[in-house]
């Protein structure tokens, strides 16, 4: 690997040191940071099967979710990753806030960021939301998933999920596939895979491919069978039953036949491939349970777990970014 | 199975543009074309006596009344009057009751069509949308693999511009063909009859070439930005045709159909509110008429369909604007087709083209050939005969033809399928 640049650091000297106030989309990332997170992880995860679980890196600070789409897992995530580092997390969600009465996305970044936090990590159903807040707020701000934009978290999580069951990602044929064209995470995923020198292939019915996805630095296929031949990975996108009334393919049961990851069609792709899912899961639409449940071949557990490592090094990393002055 | 050797007989192959004497052999393929001294041992040998020989005809566009309106059309009676018009394949549309919009319906057609139409290949076009609705895009991708040919939203036009849009581009996947009538409902409604002098004079509401027209543009953009494989089915104005020339010549994937009906006839067929000849899209000028011909000779054109629409009598004998659009055509497809070969106006291989071979290829059929392994599906023809036809006699279940008491050219003496004789039984 290349000499790593003067902004980065490796684990073994401590917590990464950041080039930048705000985690928005990973094209904010080079491979190197990237790297650095990721080893930064590596040290945390085995936090999780400790008796206490907590460290003090991030005590006195106030991490605030503010999450203007349901969600279980990023949510609870983020909240775990913030309290293990010792920072205050205060909840807000749709239902509880002021936004429900009216108030404007700008008026709540006012609102909160009088109350002085740290860090805002930020879910909203409209591209370009976590960027807007970024720029009317003093904190750190965290893309938690953008509309169809970006979840860059999600695809730091996939990324250190792959490097520590294959090793490294360089080189490895990583197929995503199902509904490219609304997902966050693909296009997140699409960059971080590209950056780490993966070849990426995106699958799925033409009406659910973004245009121009093979000039993402993909190839596309709306045969799963040819996109799936020498995966190492298969990630695995969940399909919103509303598209079908939207039009965009007609039926569950006609999405799962082409487009739904069963033992068969895996068998299509690299002996002992894995298989990955963002969750949450449509059993049946995109996935069997036979495939999902298979612990042989499904990371999608361990990707929940890693979830939470990664984001206490990027947590670390931005309040790091925001003590010494650093910020771009 | 005993081979057949016709002799004497003029070959039209679809593939070249002049016709040849010659002979062709055949058991269930074809053996041998052209200069053939003999047939093997036991071979039946038939004398064309300078008859036509040629590939069965491919129906594109035919609506049977099985399943739900068996007393317009069954699968056994269509059978027969296509065996007689020397049809040996024919696609159904979709718009019967219930909709052909479910994989079992797909099977179902096959299934039965196969036991009950006497040898004729009757293959399903399946709904583009939903009970055809123009809302919902049906199961494109199982409906294919189950056997369904094409997919086509029947006489209902999809207004909605993004669901043809999702339709085409789904479609994409799967490589699969998209019929669509070019006819914006919204101008059409109402109208019986081409928008003219002719319906000023009678009275009645017109269905401006502009419905066409307009609609064919958009369909055009939309197989362009899609990539998607667009059938444009029974272009009936000259408007529709220059937008078609333009987006072949850029290499859009869209080709398209006439029924024979807009070829041969024209909105002056419906004088005497002459319900028979009331069909949609409607007979147009004159003009029209000479354009779509032109088309066919030049291939811009590439597929000529019968457009056969059973309609019993109580449908058709009504005022004129409550008569139900429609007519009969399969066995006068061949005739009505070859009137344009004898006018001077189209070359025979190429007429023959848009009825056997344009079809084949459109639809990855292995028929439509004249040519050695090809399908022994032929016909005998005795292009230059001349009939009066008495639509009392046809086959078919229902007997709306506009060629009643018409006199055409052109008998099928025999028709084979796979080498075996279906037409005379």
């Amino acid at each position: 690997m290349a000499q790593r640049p003067s902004g980065t650091k490796k684990n073994d000297s401590g917590p990464v040191r950041f080039r930048h106030k705000h985690l928005l989309a990973i094209g904010d990332l080079d491979r190197f940071e990237v790297a650095a997170l990721l080893d930064r992880a590596e040290t945390f995860e085995p936090l999780l099967e400790q008796k206490v679980k907590k460290l003090n890196a991030l005590h006195g600070r106030t991490l605030i979710n503010l999450f203007f789409e349901n969600s279980t897992r990023t949510q609870s995530s983020f909240e775990l990753a913030g309290k293990r580092m010792g920072a205050d997390v205060v909840n807000m969600s749709v239902k509880s806030s002021s936004v429900a009465k009216g108030e404007t996305l700008i008026d709540t970044a006012a609102t909160l960021n009088a109350m002085r936090p740290d860090l805002l990590v930020v879910r909203h159903g409209a591209s370009g939301a976590a960027e807007l807040l970024a720029r009317k707020v003093d904190c750190a701000v965290i893309n938690a998933g953008d509309g169809q934009h970006e979840h860059p978290t999600q695809a730091l999580l996939d990324a250190f999920t792959i490097r520590r069951r294959l090793g490294a990602i360089e080189g490895l044929t990583i197929a995503i596939c199902g509904d490219v064209q609304h997902s966050r995470v693909a296009r997140s995923n699409v960059a971080l895979l590209n950056m780490l020198g993966a070849r990426v292939h995106l699958i799925g019915p033409p009406t659910l491919m973004p245009a121009g996805a093979e000039h993402w630095g993909a190839r596309v296929f709306h045969d799963m069978r040819e996109g799936l031949k020498g995966a190492d990975v298969v990630m695995m996108l969940r399909v919103q039953r509303e598209r079908m009334d939207g039009g965009y393919f007609p039926s569950a049961r006609e999405y799962f036949w082409f487009y739904g990851l069963d033992e068969d069609k895996l068998k299509l792709a690299k002996p002992g491939a894995l298989v990955m899912h963002p969750g949450p899961m449509n059993r049946g639409v995109e996935i069997d349970s036979n495939v999902a449940d298979n612990p042989n071949v499904s990371l999608i557990e361990t990707q929940v777990r890693m979830g939470v490592a990664v984001r206490m090094a990027v947590l670390e990393a931005l309040a790091e970014s925001g003590a010494n002055g650093e910020r771009v | 199975m005993r081979p057949i050797l016709i002799t004497n007989a003029t070959l039209v192959d679809p593939a070249k543009n002049k016709v040849e004497r010659g002979a062709v052999l055949f058991a269930d393929k074809i053996l041998a074309i052209g200069d053939i001294a003999s047939g093997p041992d036991g071979a039946e040998v038939v004398d064309a006596e300078g008859a036509h020989i040629m590939p069965g005809l491919i129906d594109m566009r035919v609506v049977i009344g099985e399943p739900g309106a068996e007393h317009k059309e069954t699968f056994k009676s269509a059978g027969r009057a296509a065996a007689a018009g020397g049809v040996t394949t024919l696609v159904m549309m979709p718009n019967t009751t219930p909709v052909i919009d479910d994989q079992s319906l797909v099977d179902f057609v096959l299934r039965r069509a196969g036991d009950r139409s006497g040898g004729v290949h009757i293959l399903p076009a399946a709904a583009l949308t939903k009970n055809l609705d123009g809302a919902l895009m049906t199961e494109i991708g199982l409906l294919a693999e189950a056997g369904a040919v094409m997919f086509s939203n029947g006489d209902r036009p999809i207004a909605d511009t993004r669901v043809l849009l999702r339709a085409l581009k789904y479609a994409t996947a799967f490589g699969a063909l998209i019929a669509h009538r070019p006819e914006d409902p919204y101008l059409a409604e109402g109208g019986v009859m081409h928008h003219g002098e002719l319906a000023a004079r009678l009275g009645l509401a017109g269905i401006p070439s502009a419905a066409e027209g307009i609609m064919a543009r958009r369909d055009l953009e939309l197989a362009e930005l899609t990539g998607g494989r667009l059938l444009m089915d029974m272009l009936s104005t000259a408007e529709a045709l220059r937008p078609l020339v333009r987006a072949k010549a850029r290499g859009v994937k869209a080709v398209a159909s006439v029924n024979v009906h807009h070829l041969v006839l024209n909105e002056n067929d419906v004088d005497g509110y002459r319900t028979f000849a009331k069909l949609s899209p409607p007979l147009r000028s004159e003009g029209d008429r000479v354009a779509l011909v032109e088309a066919v000779r030049e291939g811009v054109i590439d597929v000529i369909v019968s457009g056969h629409d059973p309609r019993p009598a109580e449908d058709k004998r009504l005022p004129f604007a409550e008569a139900a659009f429609g007519a009969v055509g399969l066995e006068t497809l061949l005739p009505g087709a070859l009137s344009l070969y004898h006018k001077g106006d189209v070359a025979l291989p190429a007429l023959i083209r848009a009825m056997t071979m344009r079809p084949a290829e459109i639809l990855n059929l292995p028929q439509g050939r004249l040519a050695k392994g090809a399908p022994a599906d032929l016909i005998l023809v005795d292009v230059g005969a001349p009939f009066k036809l008495d639509s009392d006699k046809l086959r078919s279940k229902s007997n709306n033809s506009p060629f009643d008491e018409k006199t055409l050219q052109g008998i099928v003496k025999r028709t084979f399928v796979g080498g075996r004789t279906i037409f005379p039984v």
